[in-house]
Parts: structure tokens; C-alpha cells; sequence
């Protein structure tokens, strides 16, 4: 692999990256080559194919809208800035972080609160920045194992909807999300390690 | 089996007396019968016979000595494995407490039945049968399941650990045990410091994956994992090692005669030994690996070669001394890799089902002489040794825990939290190995044999009982901290969210690799090893007739039970629709709440599962088989409803994938497909149709059409660049009016990494492969087991 220097050198823009997303050089290049390996046939962009060929992301419920999420606003493809940038999402929180940040900063991808974004967009599949009852009906529906009757997966979602809704829109809007998340330690559930 | 559930313990129970009653019935009429010493004597029936004038025939006569051995060793692994039926159908046992708790009173059982009967000669354990056929299966299944790529990628730490863990146990509980020897009150003084040594190196020989399936279920990283795993897989070598070099130790000088360069020689020895041991191992399993190659045709005695070479590997390196032990270990390990890509699907299946099998019963067998040697007079009871020893087993485990491991952090780049720490210190108990090694000491050299004997016993009893069952509760006080009120269904179901978002994502990421040794010793295996170790031909058309008839049949089974109609995701009847804010009762949320639990999907698991005694079914199978025939359900009835192709499409259509019959040009050759599907050799995310698809795509003929098969030619990247072409069957009409111009424009791009290309790719995609692998390897060896005959029944559109 050479030494890292030279190798980070061929990622372009690595500079920007690392201080919109925050990686340590070591990640990052790791990253680059995890791209390179998923990018078929060299074109410099992932499509949803080859995000596919991932096995394991069949099996998943959700990993169609996972595959979605690289893919903002109804692109074909992620170069490798925008694929950096969906996963910056998940790097841990380090306490240095919060503590050093200059509150002017737009915040880095990896706070509490932009984990919470792209969970909640996993749900909001129209961006119309609510998550309606029928958006929460087929994520249940996404999850939940062939026995639930439909009715009964309605009346989930139904319940969950009216929760979490505090406004009486019929939808759980993000701070409503965020309010019924409070409790939760959403900075080590969406975080993983390798990515420090 | 309802009653069963609710009353566990009788039908186990009632068996367990039926055959106890046989046992005791069988050793009592030994007693009856003229015997004389009829252990090692089959032919004594004939001797007896002749000793006794025979007035007349006996129309029906007992000859009970002919079969005793085998027959008492017989009923003794069958009672063991009653008992283990009884123990797994009360589900909630294993998770409580270890199987070998299981075994052990067993052992128990048989030992105090055999004492209570008075049995003049039971079948004892002896050096030879322990060291010859009781110890190289148990070994033999631990290094074949072992997990390889976690297992390198730890394995300074795990040598580190392992070895010197080893070591520090044995001698600081030798020496210690050697100073309170020598406190005059304790009535020990005459047991000198090499029979300290020995007694410290057999009793700090560990087996602690008996308590892996305890906690297994509380997610224990892989790190973790690999480390308890390999310390268990090396220990056992090590132990036996020193054992050994302590043994002529003793038997070749007087205390006062030992020189420091003895010393130094026996230092020599043991690196000889564990090297040479690996070294013969490793040729070994290259050997049967080259062998494997030939065997298409008597698929029957493949499973005949992996065993037999693993055993010459162990007999080939105690013939000169070295450590049999890790020569089979290596043996197993080298030999997997390519014997797994080589052998039939029945082999494999039997190979790991014959190996879990003999284990067992080894296993089985030393608890019981265990049991029937802690039930009779042959014991000393020292208090002083014995809680002494007990007390600096724990201490000195602690000690080379946190110090050891205090060391590696430093160079690690996940260090090892204190919590795994703890987990790795707890999970010290004993087992069946420092009872043998205690067992099969020379009373000749110790005449204080008994003691030491007493001593191992309770240890591992301690550990086992005390030890096994609470390590379960420690871990999943350590790891998961649940808060102790419930949460809401939101929470729940926002949480299992995240937990799939997050495996999907680690996916996406892949794993990675940190070592340039693994990558160079990947391009030498695929450029010089895979060539000459593995198959080259391709399989004969018999075995695809068959795979195609057993798809057949599954595809039936699943119409039959229902998976595959689309009425159970019907569309929304909005009739039932609650409407409003309708108040719910709790006892509805709760029911809610607990149809969430029970239904959701559970998130993929990454880390490793190994069980000692099982090889558990795959229930995750299960459930992938279900996500992903809803997603071809759901595809195909937006493809009806006339939906464009689902790029840029919402979320649930978009699935382009193929799992179908496979169907192939002759081209591709077994070899690259086959290493498409396997997993440690796999260098590609490879789709899991296509893994079904490869593993199953072999050189049919094209005139299947019986099955209104369309064939949709895709390309594949091959190895060294060539293209090969694979052909997609659609079957069932349906599909067929759908269009098949889409299909074809929707022709995937190459899915596969060619095995070998570019390595820097190549390697980390392995990685991952080999990790959907320790998962997947299993669904896969499953679906390989139901000749992948789901794939039919998978359809995409």
C-alpha cells in the first residue's frame, strides 16, 4: 500500500474532506480504498449496483434505504467526497470534539443531532420533513417479520405516530423525533468504531 | 411437545433411569459371572468355557464380559447424550449454564453408579488412549472451526496471550503453591518444587469456550471473541508442552542435580517443540489439501482424507517428540481453506458434523472418567492445598490478564477495554484437559498423585459450576445496560432502526485489514497455492441434475407452507383503519409492544458464533429467505403495475437482484465460481444470488427448458480478465410478461471480483467477504446443504 503519505496524496481533495468530515488520514484512506474495491469497473463514482453487490446489504430490511441515503436528492451517483460524507455520519463522538468546537461552525457530521437527521430521513422518504403515518406503516412494515397482520402493523404505526406527536399535525415532525429520542444513546447506537 | 416444555425434567429423566437401571443391571451381572480381569481380554469368554466342564448347552447363556467394554462405553455416551437432549429442551438452560456443567454431572451420575454397584474393573483412562484417541478430536474440531481471517488478524495478541499467559499461570501458581508447600504446618513438605511446576502447568490449562454459548447471545465483539477462542485452541498445545519438558524433567535428574543450562535446554525444547509441531502441521495440511484436488469421482472418501491426514499430522509429530497438538491444530487450519473448496457438499456437511460428533464424545468420555474417579476412595484431601489452590488460580489469572493485556493495548489499534478484561479473566474454567493431564500423572514419580488428583477436581468443579454460571450475568451486566423501564414502541422500534442502519452502514464499510504480511501472503496463495491445491474440472452433469431436483422440490415446499404467496402483503385494508386519536388501553400497548419485540426482524449479526457442542441451525437464514422474497414480492408486483425501473424509484422497489436457477455457458470453470462463493476466498461483496448462483452455476445444459427458463446472458468478470458468460433463468410465466427487453436492459454490471484482482481491493473485500462469511459461511454451507435450493424460489424481476 506505500506509505500513507503518498497514497493520501491520490485521493483528491483530501484536505477539504478531512476537515468537513473530520477522519483521521489513516480512515480516510482506508475509506478510499473501501471505494475503489466497491467501484466495478473504475468509473471514479458508485451507482446503486454496486452498492447492491453488497451481500449482506440484501439481507438487511432496511437496505434499500440505506443504499437510498447515499443517493441525496434522487442522484445516480456518489463520488467519493459524498460517500465519505454519509459515512462521516457514523464516526464516534470524541469528547474533544464538543468541547474545542467553535459554536460558529456549522456542526460536524457526526453530531447527536445530524445522526438523528439521517436516521430520520431514513423514514421521511418524501422530504417533506415529516414522517406520516403511512412513511412510519412501511418502515414497520420494512422490519417486522411476515406473521404481523396488516391490521395489527397499523395500528403500530398508528400508536407510534401518536407517541411521538405532540402538535396534532397527524405526523411526527424532526423535533418531535428528536424529543421522543431524548433518552436515548443515539451517539454509541449510530456510531461505529472503526471509524474514529 | 407441549408438556414437555412445562415438565423438562421428567422425560429425560425417566430415560436417564431407564438406562442407569440397565447399567447397574449390566454391572451387577458382571458380579454374577465368572470373571477374570475381562478388560483387556475379549477372547476370556473362551477360556472361561473351557475352565468349566459343560454338562449339557445352554440353550440361553449371559456372556457379559465379550461386550463389556464397549458396551458400558456405549451406554455411556448415550446417557451423556440423553442428557443433552433434555438439557436443550428446556430452552432456557443453555443460556444459564455451560453444556459441560451438563457433562460433568453426568459423569457424576455414572461414576456413583459404578461405585454404588460395586463394578470390580470399569474401563479407566490410561495414557496411551487418552493421548492417542480421546485428545485429537477435541483438538481437531477446535482449530477446524476456528475463524481464519480474525484469527490472523489478532494473532500477535492471541500469541501474545495465549503463550505467555500460559506460561505465567503455570509458574506462578507452580512457585506458589511450591512456598506454601513449604509451610511445615500444612503437612506438604515433601512435595518438591518440580511436582509444584508440573501441578501449576496442568492446572492453568483453560477451556473456556465451554462458556462461550453462555454469553453468546449478549454480543460479544469479535476481538473478544477471537481472543477467548484462541486461547482456548493454543493453551491446551502449550500445556501439554511444558507438561511434557517438566515430566523428563522429573524423571531425568534428582531436584538438586538440575543445572541452569538444563534450563536453558528445556527453554530450547519448548520453541522446538511448538515449532516443529506447527511446521509438520502446516505440511500436513498441504498435503491433504493437494489430495483433495483428485477426489471427484469417490466424493465418499473425502471426509476419510481430512481425518486420517489430521491424525498422521498429530501421530507424524509425537513420533519425534513435537507437540502433536499443535500440529493438528495447524493442520486443521492450513487445510481448510482449500479442502472447503475442493470437497462435495456432502462432504463438507459431514466432515464438520463427524468432527463436532467425535469431539463430543471425547469430550463426553473424559467427563465421565471424571465423574467415576470423584466418586470412589481415591481421594487425599489436603485443605490447605486445596483452597490455596483455588485461591492462586484465580489470582494468578487476574494478574497475567491485566498485565498482558496492559502490554498489547499498547500496540493494538482497538486496545481491550477493562470490561473484556474482566470478561476474558472470568472466563477461565477448566476443563477436561488438566483433568487428564492430572489423571495420567506416574505415581511412581508423584506419590502424592491423589492429592494433586482432588485438587484438579475441584478447581474445575468450582470453575464450571461456579464460574459458567455466573459469567452470564457478568456479561450482560458489562455489556448491556438496559435502563430498567420500558420504552416506549417508539423507542423500540426507532432503535432496532438504527441497529440495522448501523450493521448496513459496517457493511458499506466493509472490514478492514491491517496487515501487509496478510496481503502478500493473499497474492502468493492466489498466484502459486490455489493453482496447484485446488480443482480444475468441472463437476459432472449427474450432480446437476440432482441440485436441480432438489430445488424443485424446495420451491414446492415453500409454495406449499405459503412463504411465496402474495396475499400475506396485501395491500393496505383501509377499511380496519383506526382512525384518529383513539385512546389505547395499556393492555394494548403492551400487546403492542410485544408483537414489536417478537416480530422484528433481528439485525445481522457481525460478530462470530461458535458453539462447543452444536452446530447450531441458522435461524438468520430464515429470516434473510424472508427479507428477501418480499422484496422480490414487492418488486414484482410494482413491475405488474407497470412501474418504471426502479433506479431513482422509493425505497422498497428497488431491487434488481437474481437469485434464480443458475444456468451457465460451460465456461466458467468450478474453481473461480466456487471461490466466488466461499467465503475466506471470496474477494468480492458478492451478492448473495450470485454466491448461490456460483456455487450452483455449474455446466448445464441448455435444453432445461421444461421449466420456461430464459437465459439472460451477463458478463463476469473472470479471473485474468477473461469474460464468461452466465445466463439468468426466469422461470414461472409471469415473469416472462413482464418484459423481458427490461430485463435484459437492465443487465447488471460484473458483479464479481475476479479472485484476483488488484489486491488492495481485493484484500479488503476478502476481509469482508470473510466476515459476511463467519455468518455467511454458514447460510451458505445451509444453502449449499439444501443444494441452494432456494435460490429458485427468489426471484427478482
Amino acid at each position: 500500500m506505500g506509505s500513507h503519505s503518498s497514497a493520501v496524496a491520490r485521493i483528491p481533495d483530501a484536505d477539504d474532506i478531512r476537515r468537513e468530515t473530520g477522519f483521521s488520514q489513516a480512515s480516510l484512506l482506508r475509506l478510499y480504498h473501501r471505494f475503489r474495491s466497491l467501484d466495478r469497473n473504475k468509473k471514479g463514482y458508485l451507482s446503486r449496483a454496486d452498492l447492491q453487490q453488497i451481500g449482506a446489504l440484501a439481507v438487511n430490511p432496511l437496505g434499500d434505504r440505506i443504499i437510498d441515503s447515499f443517493f441525496p436528492d434522487g442522484s445516480l451517483q456518489v463520488d467519493f467526497p459524498g460517500f465519505v460524507r454519509v459515512l462521516a455520519h457514523f464516526r464516534p463522538i470524541n469528547e474533544e470534539d464538543t468541547r474545542t468546537r467553535d459554536p460558529k461552525e456549522p456542526e460536524p457530521l457526526n453530531s447527536r443531532m445530524n445522526k438523528l437527521r439521517f436516521a430520520f430521513q431514513l423514514y421521511d422518504q418524501d422530504r417533506d420533513g415529516k414522517i406520516s403515518q403511512q412513511e412510519m406503516l412501511q418502515v414497520l412494515r420494512l422490519m417486522v417479520g411476515v406473521q404481523v397482520t396488516e391490521e395489527q402493523l397499523e395500528s403500530i404505526a398508528d400508536r407510534t405516530v401518536q407517541e411521538a406527536d405532540e402538535d396534532g399535525d397527524g405526523a411526527v415532525s424532526f423535533l418531535e423525533f428528536t424529543k421522543s429520542l431524548e433518552k436515548m444513546n443515539i451517539e454509541q447506537k449510530m456510531s461505529i468504531r472503526i471509524l474514529k | 411437545m407441549a408438556f414437555q416444555v412445562f415438565v423438562p425434567f421428567c422425560p429425560w429423566k425417566v430415560l436417564l433411569l431407564l438406562v442407569a437401571l440397565k447399567c447397574s443391571e449390566a454391572t451387577s451381572n458382571l458380579n454374577e459371572s465368572t470373571n477374570a480381569t475381562a478388560r483387556h481380554e475379549p477372547n476370556v469368554r473362551f477360556a472361561a468355557a473351557s475352565s468349566e466342564p459343560d454338562e449339557k448347552i445352554s440353550v440361553f447363556a449371559l456372556d457379559y464380559d465379550y461386550v463389556q467394554i464397549p458396551y458400558e462405553v456405549t451406554l455411556w455416551i448415550l446417557l451423556a447424550s440423553l442428557a443433552k437432549i433434555g438439557f436443550h429442551l428446556y430452552h432456557r438452560l443453555p443460556g444459564l449454564m455451560p453444556e459441560s456443567c451438563l457433562l460433568i454431572v453426568v459423569g457424576a451420575l455414572v461414576g456413583a453408579i459404578i461405585f454404588g454397584t460395586d463394578h470390580k474393573s470399569p474401563p479407566v483412562m490410561d495414557s496411551n488412549i487418552y493421548f492417542l484417541y480421546l485428545l485429537p478430536p477435541i483438538i481437531l474440531e477446535g482449530g477446524y472451526f476456528m475463524p481464519t481471517r480474525p484469527f490472523f488478524e489478532n494473532i500477535g495478541s492471541i500469541l501474545w496471550w495465549a503463550g505467555l499467559g500460559a506460561l505465567i499461570n503455570a509458574f506462578g501458581i507452580g512457585l506458589s503453591l511450591y512456598l506454601i508447600c513449604q509451610i511445615k504446618a500444612f503437612g506438604l513438605s515433601d512435595v518438591n518444587l518440580l511436582q509444584n511446576l508440573l501441578f501449576g502447568s496442568l492446572i492453568s490449562s483453560v477451556d473456556p469456550v465451554a462458556v462461550l454459548a453462555v454469553f453468546e447471545e449478549a454480543r460479544v465483539n469479535e476481538p473478544l471473541y477471537m481472543m477467548i477462542f484462541g486461547e482456548a485452541l493454543l493453551n491446551d498445545g502449550i500445556s501439554v508442552v511444558l507438561y511434557n519438558i517438566l515430566i523428563a524433567f522429573t524423571k531425568m535428574h534428582k531436584f538438586e542435580a538440575i543445572k541452569p543450562v538444563d534450563i536453558l535446554a528445556g527453554c530450547a525444547r519448548f520453541i522446538i517443540v511448538g515449532l516443529g509441531g506447527v511446521f509438520f502441521g502446516i505440511v500436513f495440511g498441504f498435503i491433504s489439501a493437494f489430495i483433495t484436488r483428485f477426489t471427484q469421482n469417490i466424493s465418499a472418501i473425502e471426509p476419510l482424507i481430512v481425518f486420517m491426514f489430521s491424525y498422521l499430522s498429530y501421530l507424524a509429530a509425537e513420533t519425534l517428540y513435537l507437540s502433536g497438538i499443535l500440529a493438528i491444530t495447524a493442520c486443521a487450519v492450513t487445510m481448510k481453506k482449500y479442502v472447503e473448496e475442493n470437497v462435495s457438499q456432502t462432504s463438507y456437511t459431514t466432515i464438520k458434523y463427524f468432527m463436532k460428533m467425535l469431539s463430543s464424545v471425547s469430550e463426553t468420555l473424559i467427563f465421565i472418567f471424571m465423574g467415576v474417579s470423584t466418586v470412589g476412595k481415591n481421594h487425599e484431601w489436603n485443605w490447605a492445598f486445596i483452597c490455596f489452590t483455588l485461591a492462586f488460580c484465580q489470582i494468578w489469572r487476574a494478574i497475567s490478564v491485566f498485565a498482558l493485556f496492559y502490554v498489547s493495548n499498547q500496540f493494538r489499534t482497538f486496545p481491550f477495554s477493562i470490561k473484556d478484561q474482566c470478561i476474558i479473566f472470568y472466563s477461565g474454567v477448566r476443563g477436561a484437559g488438566s483433568f487428564s493431564l492430572a489423571f495420567l500423572l506416574p505415581l511412581s514419580l508423584f506419590p502424592r498423585k491423589k492429592m494433586f488428583v482432588t485438587a484438579t477436581l475441584v478447581v474445575i468443579y468450582f470453575t464450571v459450576f461456579i464460574q459458567g454460571i455466573t459469567i452470564g450475568p457478568l456479561v450482560r451486566y458489562l455489556g448491556v445496560k438496559k435502563t430498567n423501564k420500558k420504552e416506549s414502541i417508539n423507542e423500540e422500534l426507532h432503535i432496532r432502526l438504527m441497529d440495522h442502519l448501523k450493521a448496513g452502514i459496517e457493511d458499506v464499510c466493509g472490514q478492514w485489514s491491517h496487515y501487509q504480511v496478510r496481503d502478500k501472503f493473499k497474492k502468493f496463495d492466489h498466484r502459486y497455492l490455489r493453482k496447484i491445491l485446488i480443482r480444475k474440472n468441472l463437476p459432472k452433469s449427474s450432480i446437476v441434475s440432482l441440485y436441480k431436483k432438489l430445488e424443485m422440490k424446495q420451491a414446492i415446499e415453500m409454495v406449499e407452507t405459503g412463504i411465496l404467496s402474495s396475499t400475506s402483503f396485501s395491500t393496505p385494508l383501509q377499511a380496519q383503519r383506526i382512525q384518529g386519536t383513539k385512546r389505547l388501553s395499556p393492555e394494548d400497548v403492551e400487546s403492542m409492544r410485544d408483537i414489536l419485540t417478537r416480530n422484528m426482524y433481528q439485525v445481522r449479526q457481525r460478530t462470530l458464533s461458535y458453539n462447543k457442542y452444536n452446530l447450531k441451525p441458522q435461524t438468520c437464514e430464515k429470516q434473510a429467505k424472508e427479507i428477501l422474497t418480499r422484496r422480490y414480492n414487492t418488486l414484482r408486483d410494482s413491475m405488474r403495475k407497470g412501474h418504471s425501473l426502479p433506479w431513482g424509484k422509493p425505497a422498497d422497489t428497488k431491487n434488481i437482484r437474481y437469485l434464480s436457477f443458475p444456468y451457465s455457458n460451460p465456461q466458467p470453470t468450478r474453481r473461480d465460481l466456487r471461490a466466488e462463493e466461499l467465503t475466506d476466498n471470496s474477494s468480492s461483496d458478492s451478492d448473495l444470488s450470485f454466491i448461490m448462483f456460483n456455487a450452483n452455476s455449474q455446466t448445464r445444459p441448455l435444453q432445461e427448458r421444461q421449466l420456461t427458463q430464459e437465459i439472460i446472458p451477463m458478463k463476469n468478470l473472470n479471473r485474468g480478465g477473461k469474460p464468461s458468460n452466465f445466463g439468468y433463468p426466469r422461470s414461472t410465466s409471469q415473469e416472462e410478461r413482464v418484459g423481458r427487453g427490461r430485463w435484459a436492459a437492465l443487465r447488471p454490471k460484473p458483479l464479481f471480483h475476479a479472485v484476483d484482482e488488484e489486491y488492495e481491493s481485493g484484500a479488503e473485500s476478502e476481509e469482508e467477504a470473510s466476515t459476511i462469511g463467519s455468518r455467511w459461511s454458514a447460510e451458505h454451507r445451509c444453502r449449499r446443504e439444501h443444494r441452494r435450493s432456494h435460490s429458485p424460489l427468489l426471484h427478482k424481476k
